[in-house]
């Protein structure tokens, strides 16, 4: 970097650069929203599943869970527990609802929220509703 | 020290290294649990213990930043700071709320500390990194805007140098995209979405506009070399981080139900990520080689060195591993993720706090340039102890990571997360070994600022 190249020059490529991309950004993000309606599966956001998400957030699933791939690697992934459950809410409510209190020696466990049936059935009917959003194939197979 | 202000920079600095303390403590439990699942349950469980690591993390490193605007600003801006006396009251309304944060998390189960803090009012709470009540939310946005004005008033009424310039940028574009953390759809694909805002565009964005302007100037300090030599340096190393980082956020797009036109986007933009952390390491051993006069405080300079070969590796090499689509679609969300995770926070941002501190601590501790020798050498031995140890943790993690991606993904007979979990326990033992020495990198950091501080300031010697 000789003298032909001034601060001023790299100045103005950082700001022009940064311009250039936030604004390509953007259109990339008008056009995501655009294109979400046919993947993101929100005819199917129910009164139960906003409940469900609330749930979710308040009890902090995603300490120890991943959700489509983000949170703790602590528990399974549960973008896809609907299916790996035989596409069943009630099994995913029964595992939530059984839980031990005290743990399992030695091992990890998950802890007993002493959920309400009708906080079970918004709980599982959220995993339903993320397992079917179009998440281009992800996770590779049924185990997450 | 030249003006009296840049003293409150210790508070901060006090604070950060507290709390970095408190980080690792939770790290080394977190550790321990994923080899003894039961350890400390039900008290603190798993997602708790992990909650304050990140969250101190995060914490800690926001005192280290406004730490080092306080103490950099007013001498790059040649003037005092706008208000010492609104820098130290929100200095200790970010510790009470944070520390009141971090005890809520420990003592009430986190359902409860929601209900508490009004989360259903404005609900932002229980998503990754953003587990802070909504009232502490609007805490942080207060204390952000606070430090703003003032380190924007010293500015604008002083010296506009590209350093303060740009790290103003970095700060205002840290509070701006952190108002999207207030941004909760029900739609789980745009809620992770503009998540992603706020977690990648800090982190891969305007946080390295801050890491450019500490390096850049406390490389000024200690190497003498010309101003505009660094600035150019400075400009072209956050413009690269901008222009690939900004789409670069596409390589978390990739599975959580946008259009697939982002796994082109993010794979290629994100293969040029390392570009930024590549030049800041030539940057900083050209500048060192190219140095004008020797300085004593031979400890920041290789806090300064390590942290461009260590963000290199972390972010650049580390993050690059992973974030091609098709080999992204494998590792998502496994160990490999925590592996990169871990050796880039600690090289881009942990490192240059601690490189700031190294700096600026025993300039407003008393002394006229360094520490004594004494206390130098405790400090590179830290440096070695923790960044080694960080090494293992990731190399630890990655070989982890690969063995489940192999047992739970692709192998013939795909093994329930669980089971993997029992067959990769080894690496987790070994990772927690390297993380307890990893704790004690950092104790013995801790006493570099005890032990040999009534011994005489380090000076340099003769060259033969």
């Amino acid at each position: 970097m000789s003298q032909t190249f001034t601060k001023a020059m790299a100045r103005n490529i950082f700001y022009g650069g940064t311009v250039f991309f936030a604004l390509l950004f953007l259109a990339l993000t008008y056009d995501t929203e655009t294109a979400l309606p046919d993947r993101d599966n929100r005819q199917n956001l129910t009164e139960t599943v906003i409940h469900g998400k609330r749930l979710w957030e308040e009890n902090n699933c995603v300490g120890c869970h991943s959700l489509l791939g983000e949170g703790a690697y602590f528990a399974p992934e549960l973008g896809n527990v609907y299916t790996r459950f035989g596409n069943s809410t009630e099994a995913i409510k029964g595992f939530i609802k059984y839980r031990p209190a005290d743990g399992v020696p030695g091992r990890r466990s998950m802890p007993q929220f002493n959920f309400t049936d009708e906080e079970l059935t918004a709980l599982a009917e959220f995993l339903k509703y993320v397992s079917e959003i179009d998440a281009a194939g992800w996770p590779p197979n049924i185990k997450g | 020290m030249q003006y009296q202000s840049q003293s409150v920079a210790k508070l901060y600095f006090t604070a950060a290294i507290g709390l970095f303390v408190g980080q690792i403590l939770f790290g080394v439990i977190l550790g321990l649990q994923y080899v003894m699942g039961d350890f400390l349950f039900p008290e603190i469980p798993f997602n708790v213990a992990r909650m304050v690591h990140t969250n101190l993390l995060i914490v800690w490193l926001l005192f280290g930043f406004m730490g080092a605007a306080y103490y950099l600003v007013p001498e790059e801006a040649e003037r005092e700071l706008e208000s010492p006396l609104l820098a130290k009251l929100m200095f200790w309304i970010f510790l009470v709320a944070g520390a009141l944060t971090i005890l809520g998390y420990l003592l009430v189960p986190y359902s409860g500390l929601a209900k508490l803090t009004g989360n259903a009012l404005l609900p932002t709470m229980g998503r990754e990194f953003l587990e802070q009540p909504t009232i502490t939310k609007i805490g942080i946005v207060i204390v952000a805007l606070a430090f703003l004005y003032n380190i924007g008033m010293t500015i604008l009424k002083g010296r506009k140098t590209a350093i303060s310039l740009v790290l103003l940028i970095g700060l205002v574009g840290l509070a701006v995209l952190f108002l999207f953390a207030f941004y909760n759809p029900h739609n789980l694909v745009r809620d992770k979405f503009y998540w992603w805002w706020v977690v990648h565009l800090w982190v891969e964005g305007v946080w390295e506009l801050i890491l450019g302007a500490i390096l850049a100037f406390v490389l000024i300090k200690t190497t003498g070399v010309d101003r505009e030599v660094i600035e150019k340096w400075l400009y072209i190393i956050i413009a690269m981080a901008l222009i690939t980082g900004i789409i670069g956020t596409g390589h978390h797009f990739y599975w959580i139900g946008t259009p697939e036109y982002w796994q082109w986007w993010g794979s290629i933009f994100s293969a040029l990520e390392p570009i930024p952390f590549f030049m800041m390491t030539l940057f900083a051993f050209n500048m060192v080689n190219r140095r004008r006069r020797e300085h004593p405080n031979k400890a920041a300079v290789l806090w300064a060195l390590g942290t461009g070969v260590m963000a290199f590796l972390g972010a650049g090499v580390w993050g690059f591993l992973h974030t091609l689509a098709p080999v992204n679609f494998y590792t998502h969300g496994s160990q490999i993720t925590a592996a990169h995770g871990h050796m880039a926070f600690y090289g881009a941002y942990v490192m240059i706090v601690l490189t700031m501190i190294s700096y600026a601590m025993p300039l407003m501790r008393g002394r006229k340039a360094a520490n004594s020798m004494k206390q130098q050498v405790l400090e590179m031995w830290s440096f070695w102890l923790m960044t080694i140890s960080m090494v293992f943790i990731t190399l630890f993690l990655t070989a982890a990571g690969i063995l489940q991606v192999y047992l739970q993904r692709m192998g013939d007979a795909p093994m329930d997360f669980m089971m993997v979990q029992d067959k990769i326990a080894l690496f987790y033992w070994l990772r927690e070994i390297a993380g307890i020495i990893f704790l004690i990198g950092l104790i013995v950091y801790v006493a570099s600022f005890f032990i040999g501080q009534d011994e005489p300031e380090a000076t340099l010697e003769a060259k033969g």
